[in-house]
């Protein structure tokens, strides 16, 4: 199999959100067909001493290790997706997720996260949002696998 | 070793691979019966059916999973004790025709966002004790019986030729099938099938079937155990669990099965249909991030399983060595968890069933088998776990590498490793002292550390060889008692005093002799000798939280009632205090976890729709307990001179034990005996250990005394028709009948009587000696 080195990960400019939060939207679109955005985005904008954050998956992969049935994996492009057809819900991606970016709805218990498709890209009108390409060796990051926290850092 | 983030198609485990003809040996299936069934949609946790089969007649029905049924044994080993009471006899023995090989499941097993919600509850009426035994095991099986349709699973009879039994939740038809080509042995024939009857050849619809199986070892031992299979998609091999207690896996080879198939569709996360999901997954997710930030500071589960505590163990003089001679040992640091840390593939996510982050499971892939049938062949072992590495202190087996091959064929063959091991050292320290020697052991050198003895004689026994010692000694340490003693062979008293078995069954790997409510943890006990109802040895030796026998009485009821819950839900109990959240030491009751306590009853309420708190959570346990103490005594056994225990588990036996901690006992007898140390110096050693031996032996009794009225038990340790009542058996009416007749019984005999001699400074528990009747 050929190494995957490259992936695409959402890149925010937050001097350009005004928090209109089309984007939670466009994604909520892509993953529930509805516009509820929040809870049922994988994209979240946080607006903390008057400047807007996002909240969003970085594509590091740790969950791949995580699931017990190999419905998350690393794609071509070398974005991480979950396969809702083959999970079986356990959460065990969304808890061990270093930055909280696999999230879960209370519609649904299979639970979900960004997979760069651009729709919120699209979908801001004050392009704050772009799809930048990066390497996978820079942002992977896997599941701690030492002996013991305390002794062995 | 893996580094993390590979895609689970590319990992290869590099085991041998093995060249079956798998459509000749399908062809070679004669189909016995075929019963096509409506499956049940599962609802809040229940299936509400369970499946009956009978071997001998090849009957296959339904029964209903009644209100009553639940309300009185909640799930799981409940529902077993209660297919029992239908179906066996007071002298139903383990190959008695009706008797009835069960497997549970509980109304939270099949969930997936909680850890440890995979486990299936086993009881069966075992060889070692002849009472029923229950087992808690791991692996798919369990949840995939329930989502075929079924809460439990109940066989029955014995099968005239070597059989499978195929539960097929896909198709929805059970059938059992003569399968006279496949393999014995767990290893392979667990494979065999999962390969003949996934849907699909590849390896998700592999992993949606599980196998129940056992082995040669089984068939030759009363040790047997289950192995239960979880098809690794990353190793592309059928790992394995083992209920591994009583002997079940000989009751399964007695009824002449092979292996229990269930198959499944694709299922989901709500497949077990909680009635509110949504607060399931919550509570769920937040345990399931307590293991990721404290596992690693705490117990370490995930990356050596309950091997990490090998040197907590050793630390604390507690890790059997030498067969409990001794709680620690200069050696034991080769075979601290580091050791097998070194050895242990760590491909994760490593739970035995999905959504367990505890992960506690692991594996040494590509092992190079070094002895018997097997030897050059490159195989996956599951473990070894902290009892079985214990069993090599026990049998002074000080390297890694023998740890896990014992650990290999052990399941393999379908043996506890637990029984087998601690059996073995007995038979060592025999050998040392002469009462054995190579003769009388059919050859074998079988001394303390003598590694390819003890392959030796796993390898003959499972191979069926009729030598007289093998025989007797895979029957376990009470039979070999007898022998020895029938043969006077040596000193009766050392022979009855140094065997770890109690109720025919032998402990588990842990040394009790400095904490009398660990004694009672492992003595009062529904199955025999095991520490999955107490663990109570820091709480009482190291902490010393409960320091009376009221105490002690006290924790010896709240624990086996809380530990047996697990059981009654299809739930693994690791996850409730091998990580304990970060403030826990800061509440008001640290050992009982409140807050992981808390969890379950937001649990169980949330998949059941029950509303039940944590007082009515120990209800539920308490009901199942005394109804299987009930059952015990029905069946003849189930009292005080059950309830009893070897000296080796309550002091030194021998002089060579006392000198080895001689200032502590020293300490403790001039405390006793109130006379200044320098004068207990002096004394003769024998002299103390005899002094010792009466004392702890009354202790015993006296904490015996307190528990039984505790728990609502006679003097004799039989529960009352009144205690039955309150716990909701007011219309179990046999039952009542036959314990108020066995009360009056032992009134008559006298054994309504305290058993602990009491000093005039010490309190009896009750002024009423017949306690009960003014309840």
């Amino acid at each position: 199999m050929t190494e995957i080195k490259r992936a695409k990960i959402l890149k925010f400019n937050s001097e350009k959100c005004v928090g209109c939060l089309e984007c939670e939207k466009a994604c909520s679109q892509v993953h529930f067909k509805c516009d509820d955005g929040g809870e049922k985005s994988a994209i979240r904008i946080h607006e903390k001493d008057g400047k807007f954050q996002m909240h969003v998956c970085n594509q590091n992969g740790l969950c791949i290790d995580m699931c017990p049935v190999g419905a998350i994996e690393r794609m071509p492009n070398g974005t991480v997706i979950l396969n809702k057809n083959i999970c079986v819900g356990c959460q065990a991606c969304v808890a061990f997720c270093p930055l909280g970016a696999m999230k879960r709805s209370a519609s649904r218990i299979e639970p979900f996260k960004c997979i760069s498709c651009g729709a919120c890209v699209r979908a801001c009108p004050e392009d704050a949002l772009e799809l930048v390409e990066v390497d996978i060796e820079e942002i992977k990051q896997i599941v701690f696998n030492n002996y013991g926290g305390a002794n062995h850092g | 070793m893996v580094k993390g983030q590979f895609s689970w198609k590319d990992y290869d485990a590099g085991n041998t691979k093995h060249e079956w003809d798998l459509q000749k040996i399908h062809a070679a299936h004669k189909v016995l019966t075929e019963f096509k069934y409506d499956k049940n949609k599962i609802e809040k946790g229940f299936a509400n059916k369970t499946l009956y089969i009978n071997l001998t007649t090849n009957e296959i029905k339904e029964k209903p999973v009644t209100d009553d049924m639940k309300k009185k044994f909640t799930g799981g080993r409940g529902f077993g004790l209660k297919l029992l009471w239908d179906s066996i006899q007071p002298d139903t023995r383990w190959n008695s025709e009706e008797n009835d090989l069960v497997i549970t499941t509980g109304p939270l097993c099949g969930s997936t966002q909680y850890p440890g919600s995979g486990k299936s509850l086993c009881l069966t009426v075992s060889p070692s004790t002849n009472i029923v035994c229950d087992s808690n095991v791991g692996g798919y099986f369990g949840p995939y019986l329930k989502f075929c349709g079924y809460d439990a699973l109940e066989i029955q009879g014995k099968a005239k030729e070597d059989v499978i039994i195929v539960i097929d939740g896909e198709a929805s038809v059970i059938r059992i099938e003569t399968a006279p080509l496949e393999e014995i042995n767990t290893h392979l024939v667990s494979e065999q099938l999962t390969y003949m009857y996934s849907s699909k050849d590849d390896e998700r619809s592999r992993q949606r079937v599980s196998v129940v199986s056992a082995g040669h070892g089984a068939e030759n031992s009363y040790w047997g155990c289950l192995n239960f299979s979880f098809w690794d998609i990353r190793r592309k091999v059928a790992r394995l669990k083992q209920a591994g207690r009583g002997g079940l896996g000989t009751v399964l080879r007695d009824k002449k099965i092979k292996g229990i198939v269930a198959r499944v569709d694709k299922f989901t996360g709500v497949e077990n249909a909680p009635e509110n999901p949504e607060a399931a997954a919550k509570v769920g997710t937040k345990i399931q991030k307590e293991i990721r930030d404290l596992d690693r500071y705490q117990c370490n589960m995930r990356q050596v399983g309950t091997a990490h505590l090998v040197e907590i163990m050793d630390a604390y003089d507690l890790l059997p060595c030498e067969n409990y001679r001794f709680g620690s040992f200069p050696k034991a640091p080769k075979i601290y968890s580091m050791k097998f840390f070194e050895n242990f593939t760590r491909v994760i996510p490593d739970g035995c069933w999905h959504g367990c982050t505890m992960a506690c499971a692991k594996t040494v892939d590509s092992f190079e088998v070094m002895t018997g049938p097997y030897k050059g062949h490159r195989v996956t072992v599951d473990g070894p776990e902290y009892e079985t590495v214990g069993c090599g202190a026990n049998m002074s087996l000080w390297d890694p590498k023998w740890i896990i091959e014992f650990n290999f064929y052990c399941d393999t063959y379908g043996i506890d490793t637990i029984s087998s091991g601690t059996a073995i050292a007995y038979y060592m320290e025999m050998f040392e002292y002469g009462i054995l020697n190579k003769e009388r052991c059919g050859g074998l050198e079988l001394a303390f550390g003598n590694f390819n003895a003890v392959m030796q004689f796993l390898h003959r026994m499972a191979d069926g060889d009729t030598d007289e010692f093998i025989k007797v000694a895979a029957k376990g340490i009470r039979r070999v008692k007898d022998w020895l003693k029938s043969k006077n062979w040596g000193d009766h008293q050392l022979i009855e005093d140094a065997g770890m078995e109690s109720k025919g069954l032998e402990y588990s790997e842990y040394v009790t002799k400095e904490s009398l409510a660990m004694q009672g943890g492992y003595g009062l006990t529904l199955k025999g000798p095991q520490h999955d109802e107490a663990w109570l040895i820091f709480m009482d030796m190291v902490n010393n939280q409960i320091p009376t026998f009221k105490d002690k009485a006290e924790a010896l009821h709240y624990f086996p009632m809380w530990r047996t819950w697990f059981g009654l839900n299809g739930l693994c109990k690791l996850p409730w205090n091998d990580v304990e959240p970060a403030n826990n030491a800061e509440t008001n009751d640290p050992s009982k976890v409140p807050e992981h306590l808390n969890n379950y009853v937001e649990y169980q309420n949330a998949v059941t729709g029950w509303n039940i708190n944590k007082e009515e959570l120990i209800l539920q346990s308490e009901r199942a307990y005394n109804w299987q103490r009930a059952l015990n005594v029905w069946m003849g056994r189930g009292q005080r001179r059950d309830d009893w225990i070897p000296y080796r588990s309550m002091g030194p036996v021998t002089e060579l034990e006392y000198v080895s901690r001689q200032e502590r006992y020293d300490k403790q007898l001039a405390e006793i005996m109130n006379k200044p140390l320098e004068e207990i110096e002096k004394m003769d050693v024998g002299k103390k250990v005899k002094l010792l031996y009466d004392h702890r032996r009354n202790q015993y009794q006296i904490l015996s005394d307190a528990v039984y009225m505790r728990r609502g038990w006679t003097q004799n340790g039989v529960p009352t028709p009144v205690k039955m009542k309150q716990l909701g058996f007011a219309d179990e009416q046999k039952m009542l009948d036959f314990l108020a007749k066995k009360i009056q019984e032992d009134e008559e005999n006298g054994l309504n009587e305290w058993g602990g001699v009491y000093s005039e400074s010490e309190e009896k528990p009750s002024k009423e000696r017949r306690y009960w009747e003014s309840w």
